[in-house]
């Protein structure tokens, strides 16, 4: 067995990092491969809280790397899958206390009893952007279909094309299908013309993240969700499988467009 | 209403698409680290040395980034001054 490592990465803060790294190894690791979760954003981590394994850390990735526990110690299991593993990042570093060699040596260990490593980056382009991609043999970028998130996303695909480890593909998250469909949001279309890279999944808009994230359940595992749905989907993609990508045109049924219509200001 | 009746009259672009369109030139300049003011200049220095050569007519030069992809290119286009001009001139 010889894993792959996948890094998700985004140049911008809260765009969906967390969220997309928790959901992608909860997807994968019920479908019955052995994943471990590497949370790289050190002295800010979240990847325990999205994931519901706060409670449970004793030792973290700098203890690994400093020596003070060996790898196993570090990883926690997680509560649903045996097979999801987390190593959490270090509360009271910062991300100069890895390298990004430290990062390969890390993962190389890791390689040969699991089939995934997923890598949750830090925002940014410095140190700790350079240590989540070390080791990466595939690069997820995740953006919004905002300017800002947009114009970072576009720096950071160049970043990784620069370090050899492209091209890239692209999660566009929090799509909101109605504020497309009236011109107001940029489509996933636009986004992909814009950066020019692969795409390899669209994620709705979706009020069960929020709620999933409060109980420390990935989305994913919620089969009605919408977002849990579109996660699932990247996950198989993963795995070679084509899965057609799911139909961002759902603006509420009929009673959503005529509450817009009737709503002041609703052409806006 | 105001804005229903200016998207009516033409007069309202969507959000959508100005952000498109105000992202297409913020990233060509990000990805070159070529400002528009240092392409006007490099324009201007590229139209000089050109003249000192063959004769042109410096408002028909067009220099523009050309994307493929994630691939730029400076594409300029600079025509000779048609040769009857040339002579009369």
């Amino acid at each position: 067995m010889t894993a792959k490592v996948v890094t998700v990465t985004s140049g911008k803060g809260g765009v969906g990092k967390t969220t997309a790294t928790a959901n992608l190894a909860t997807a994968l690791a019920a479908n019955g491969a052995k994943v471990v979760c590497v949370d790289a954003d050190i002295g800010l981590r979240n990847l325990d809280v999205v994931l519901g394994l706060e409670n449970r850390i004793v030792y973290d990735l700098v203890d690994v790397v400093e020596g003070r526990c060996r790898l196993r110690q570090a990883m926690i299991r997680d509560k649903r899958l045996p097979e999801l593993y987390l190593i959490p990042a270090a509360q009271t570093r910062d991300k100069n206390a890895v390298s990004p060699s430290d990062m390969v040596r890390l993962c190389d260990e890791l390689r040969g009893e699991h089939d995934w490593i997923l890598i949750d980056s830090p925002a940014g382009i410095e140190r700790g952007f350079r240590n989540a991609i070390a080791p990466a043999d595939i690069v997820l970028v995740v953006t919004n279909p905002e300017v800002s998130a947009v114009r970072d996303a576009d720096r950071i695909i160049g970043l990784i094309e620069a370090e050899e480890k492209g091209p890239a593909r692209l999660i566009i998250n929090r799509i909101k299908p109605s504020m497309v469909k009236r011109g107001e949001m940029l489509s996933a279309d636009d986004v992909l013309e814009l950066l020019a890279v692969d795409l390899v999944g669209m994620i709705p808009e979706d009020e069960n993240v929020v709620v999933s994230t409060n109980r420390g359940m990935p989305v994913a595992l919620d089969e009605r969700s919408k977002a849990g749905q579109a996660f699932r989907n990247i996950a198989r993609r993963l795995n070679g499988e084509q899965v057609p990508f799911m139909s961002m045109n759902d603006d509420g049924g009929f009673l959503g467009r005529l509450a817009r219509l009737v709503r002041p200001g609703g052409n806006r | 209403m105001n804005r229903f009746l200016d998207r009516l009259f033409g007069r309202d672009q969507r959000s959508a698409q100005l952000a498109k369109e105000r992202m297409k030139l913020v990233l060509i300049h990000d990805r070159t680290d070529l400002s528009p003011q240092a392409l006007e200049k490099l324009k201007d220095e590229l139209i000089s040395v050109i003249s000192r050569y063959i004769e042109i007519d410096p408002k028909a030069v067009t220099i523009d980034i050309a994307q493929e992809g994630r691939e730029q290119r400076l594409v300029a286009d600079i025509p000779f001054k048609p040769a009857a001009r040339r002579r009369a001139g």
